[in-house]
C-alpha cells in the first residue's frame, strides 16, 4: 500500500513522471530551479533534470508564457509556472491572443501548461490570493482546470501536459498541504472536460470546483444531519470546457441547483453555468438557480475582511436552507 | 510637446528629420564612405544577387497588385499592409534562413514568405479570405504561418514575438540544433515590454536569436521622435550585453552582411544580436491611410533611396544584369502575379460553419490536408533557390 501524499506532492509527481516519460517536457518560471519554487512544488527537479529542463527565468511573465509557446511550436511541451497565479495578468496578451488562437489561426498545436497557486485563505492580500478563471473563461481555445483532490491533482496534471492545447492549471494553495490521500501507483490520467460526483444526493445539486468542493462536502454533512437535506456535490474539475452532461444530469435528479465558487460573483463562471442550466434544464427546475460566490471586491488581507470575502460551508448552508424552502 | 506637435502637422514643408535629428545622424552614419569601396565580410553569391533582385521585385509586384488593384476593386475585404520600400530587409533576412531556422515575420515582411517558398497565389487567396489561403480565412493579410518552413503566424500585437522567438531558440538549444530564430519588428514594437523581456532572456542564455528592427520611421502616424529618445535603437544592445548595429536597410550589401554576421554569431553559440535597419515606409500604415502626416518631401527623398532601384544599378555596374534580363524578369513576375490573382479569386470562400472548427486541436482537422498541399508547393519553390540549404 503506497503512503498517502499531499495535493502538492501529487502535482509534483504528475510533472515529474511526465518529465521522466517525455524528454520534451520542461519547466520554466521564477525561482523554480535552485530554490525549488516559492511553494516547493518543483523541489529537486533541477538536480534530477538539469538546467536545460528546469529553467529559472527573470521576472518576466510575458516571456515565460511566450517562450513556452515558442518552444511548443518547436515540438516541446513546456510547463510555465506563475509563482502566484495573480501574476498571470502580465502574460494576458501571450495567452489570449497568441496561444489560445494558435490552432484556429494557423493549425499549429500549442501544448503548453500554465500553472500556479490560486485562491485565498492564506492572508495573501489582493495580489497573492486571486482566482483568475473568470478572466480567461471568455477565451475560446483555452482549457482551464482546477483539481480539488489529490487524485485529480496528479491525473489532471498528466492530462494537461499531454494535451495539444494551452491549458491553465490552477492549484488551490490552501489545499497544497492540507489534504492527503493514497493514490494508485500506476500511470493514470483524469480526462479534461469531465466532472465527477463528489457526493451523491437527491435534494440539491451544488456545482463547484477547487477548494470549494471541500466546503460543499462539509456543508453537505451538516445539512444531512441537521436538516435531512441531501446535497449532491458536482466537482467540475474542468472549468473550460465544462461537463455540461453531468451538470444537467444532476439537475434532472435534484431539480435544484446552487453554483459555488471562490471567484467573485459578477462575470464569474457561475453566471455561465446558471444560464446553461436555465436554457437547457428549465423544465426540471423547481426553483431558481442560485450562485454563492465571493463578493465583487478585491481579495482583502486582514483576517476579518478575508473571512468575510471567502465563501464557505456556512454561507452555502444558508443558501441551501433558503433554496429548500422555495 | 506643443511645439513638436505643430511641426509634425506642417505638411510638405519640412523633412521628417526635422522632427528627429537623431535619426538623421544615425542614418548618415550608415552611408558608405564617399571614397573607396566598402568591403563586406559576407556577400551574396552571383546567383543570390539575382535572386535577391527577383524576390524584391516579386514582393513589390504582389503588394502593388494587392494594394493598388485588388483592394481598390473591393476584392480584398480587410486591411492591406505593405512593405513598399522595405523589401531589402525581409528578402535579405530570409536569404540567410536554412532548413530548420524560424522567423517571426511582421505584416511588412512579404519577402520572407516568398523566399521561404509560399506561392504568390496562396498569398492572394489569403488576402481574399479564401479557404485555401494559409489561414483558411481565419485571419487576413500576412497573418499566416507554416512551421514546416519555419514561419510563425504573427498576431497584431507585435513585440509578442520576442518572447516567442526566445522559446523557439531555447528549444533549438535544448535540442542541440544549429538553427537560428529571427524576430522581425518595426521600431514601433520596440517600445513594448515584451520586446525587452524577450531580448533580455535570449541574452542571458546566449540563444541563437536575431532581433531585426525595421525602422521605417512611423508607427502608424507616430514619428520616431515620439517613440523613443535614443539616437540609435541598436544602442539598446549595450543594456543587454550583446552587439547591435544600425545599418541602411535599403542597401542590399549592408543588409546581407549584417544579418549574415549575426547569423554566424548565433550559429556559433555566441548569442543574439540587434540589427536596426533604417528605411522608410513608402505608404501609409495601411491602404486606407494617405499618410498626410508625412511631409511630402520625405517621400521624394526616400524614393531616391529605393532598395530595388539601387540594387538594379549596382548589378548593372557589376555587369550581372542587362536590360534584356530585367525585362524578362519583370515579365515573368508579372505573369506569375496575374496567374496568382486569378487563382486566388477562383478559390472558394470558407463554409460559414467552418467558423466553429479547430478552436481546439483535432486530428480530423482540415488543416492537415491543406498543409500537405502547401508542403508540396513550398518544397518545390524552395528547391529552385540557391540558398545554402
Amino acid at each position: 500500500m503506497p503512503e498517502p501524499i499531499t495535493y502538492l506532492e501529487a502535482i509534483k509527481q504528475g510533472m515529474w513522471e511526465e518529465m521522466e516519460r517525455d524528454e520534451s517536457v520542461f519547466i520554466l518560471g521564477e525561482d523554480v530551479g535552485v530554490y525549488g519554487g516559492a511553494f516547493r512544488v518543483t523541489e529537486g527537479m533541477l538536480e534530477r533534470f538539469g538546467e536545460m529542463r528546469v529553467i529559472d527565468t527573470p521576472i518576466s511573465e510575458s516571456l515565460i508564457v511566450g517562450a513556452a509557446s515558442g518552444a511548443a511550436l518547436m515540438g516541446m511541451k513546456p510547463i510555465a509556472e506563475m509563482q502566484f497565479i495573480d501574476f498571470i495578468s502580465c502574460a494576458f496578451d501571450q495567452i489570449t491572443n497568441f496561444a489560445a488562437t494558435c490552432f484556429y489561426r494557423c493549425g499549429e498545436p500549442l501544448p503548453i501548461v500554465i500553472r500556479g497557486p490560486a485562491g485565498g485563505g492564506t492572508h495573501g492580500g489582493p495580489f497573492h490570493s486571486k482566482n483568475v478563471e473568470s478572466i480567461f473563461f471568455n477565451t475560446p481555445g483555452l482549457k482551464i482546470v482546477q483539481p480539488a483532490t489529490v487524485y485529480d491533482a496528479k491525473g489532471l496534471m498528466k492530462s494537461a501536459i499531454r494535451d495539444p492545447n494551452p491549458v491553465i492549471y490552477l492549484e488551490h494553495k490552501l489545499l497544497y498541504r492540507r489534504i492527503k490521500d493514497t493514490i494508485p501507483e500506476d500511470d493514470f490520467t483524469v480526462p479534461i472536460g469531465e466532472a465527477r460526483i463528489a457526493r451523491g444526493g437527491r435534494d440539491i445539486s451544488v456545482i463547484t470546483y477547487g477548494a470549494m468542493v471541500w466546503s460543499a462536502l462539509e456543508a453537505a454533512e451538516k445539512l444531512s444531519k441537521e436538516d435531512g437535506i441531501e446535497l449532491e456535490v458536482v466537482d467540475l474539475r474542468s472549468i473550460l470546457p465544462y461537463d455540461k452532461d453531468m451538470i444537467l444530469d444532476s439537475v434532472k435528479r435534484t431539480n435544484r441547483a446552487i453554483i459555488l465558487h471562490e471567484a467573485t460573483l459578477t462575470g464569474g463562471p457561475g453566471g455561465e453555468f446558471a444560464s446553461f442550466i436555465a436554457e437547457n434544464g428549465f423544465d426540471y427546475l423547481d426553483a431558481p438557480v442560485v450562485r454563492v460566490a465571493a463578493p465583487d471586491t478585491p481579495v482583502p488581507y486582514s483576517p476579518p475582511l478575508e473571512n468575510f470575502f471567502l465563501p464557505n460551508a456556512e454561507r452555502l448552508i444558508k443558501a441551501v436552507r433558503k433554496l429548500a424552502e422555495y | 510637446m506643443g511645439a513638436k506637435k505643430a511641426k509634425t502637422t506642417q505638411k510638405g514643408e519640412v523633412s521628417v528629420y526635422a522632427l528627429n535629428p537623431r535619426l538623421k545622424k544615425a542614418f548618415e552614419a550608415t552611408l558608405e564612405p564617399p571614397k573607396g569601396k566598402k568591403t563586406y565580410e559576407i556577400s551574396p553569391t552571383k546567383e543570390q544577387k539575382i535572386e535577391i533582385l527577383r524576390y524584391m521585385k516579386l514582393t513589390r509586384s504582389i503588394e502593388d497588385r494587392i494594394e493598388q488593384k485588388l483592394y481598390r476593386q473591393g476584392k480584398i475585404v480587410g486591411g492591406v499592409y505593405v512593405g513598399r520600400g522595405q523589401e531589402a530587409i525581409s528578402v535579405c533576412t530570409a536569404m540567410h534562413m536554412k532548413k530548420g531556422d524560424v522567423a517571426s515575420p511582421t505584416h511588412r515582411d512579404m519577402g520572407i514568405f516568398l523566399v521561404r517558398g509560399v506561392p504568390p497565389r496562396r498569398v492572394i487567396a489569403q488576402y481574399m479570405g479564401r479557404r485555401n489561403g494559409l489561414a483558411r480565412g481565419r485571419d487576413g493579410n500576412l497573418h499566416m504561418g507554416y512551421m514546416n518552413i519555419g514561419l510563425i503566424s504573427p498576431i497584431s500585437h507585435l513585440g509578442f514575438n520576442a518572447p516567442v522567438i526566445s522559446g523557439v531558440t531555447l528549444a533549438m538549444k535544448q535540442k542541440g540544433l544549429k538553427n537560428v530564430g529571427f524576430c522581425m519588428n518595426g521600431e514601433g514594437a520596440t517600445s513594448r515590454g515584451d520586446w525587452h523581456e524577450g531580448i533580455n532572456f535570449c541574452s542571458i542564455h546566449k540563444l541563437p536569436a536575431i532581433f531585426i528592427i525595421n525602422n521605417n520611421q512611423f508607427s502608424y502616424s507616430t514619428p520616431t521622435s515620439l517613440s523613443y529618445n535614443a539616437e540609435k535603437l541598436s544602442d539598446r544592445a549595450v543594456g543587454y550585453g550583446i552587439p547591435g548595429e544600425t545599418i541602411d536597410g535599403n542597401d542590399v550589401y549592408q543588409m546581407f552582411d549584417s544579418v549574415g554576421r549575426a547569423v554566424k554569431r548565433a550559429r556559433d553559440g555566441k548569442g543574439p544580436t540587434i540589427i536596426e535597419c533604417i528605411t522608410f515606409r513608402m505608404t501609409g500604415h495601411s491602404a486606407h491611410d494617405d499618410a498626410g502626416y508625412v511631409p511630402g518631401k520625405h517621400f521624394e527623398d526616400w524614393k531616391k533611396k529605393d532598395p530595388i532601384e539601387r540594387w538594379v544599378k549596382t548589378l548593372k555596374a557589376e555587369k550581372l544584369i542587362t536590360d534584356a534580363i530585367l525585362k524578362k524578369m519583370d515579365s515573368e513576375i508579372n505573369e506569375e502575379i496575374i496567374a496568382a490573382a486569378d487563382w486566388g479569386e477562383a478559390q472558394a470562400l470558407p463554409e460559414p460553419e467552418e467558423c466553429l472548427e479547430d478552436v481546439y486541436y483535432n486530428q480530423e482537422s482540415k488543416w492537415f490536408a491543406l498543409k500537405e498541399e502547401i508542403k508540396e508547393e513550398t518544397d518545390a519553390r524552395a528547391n529552385n533557390l540557391s540558398r545554402s540549404d
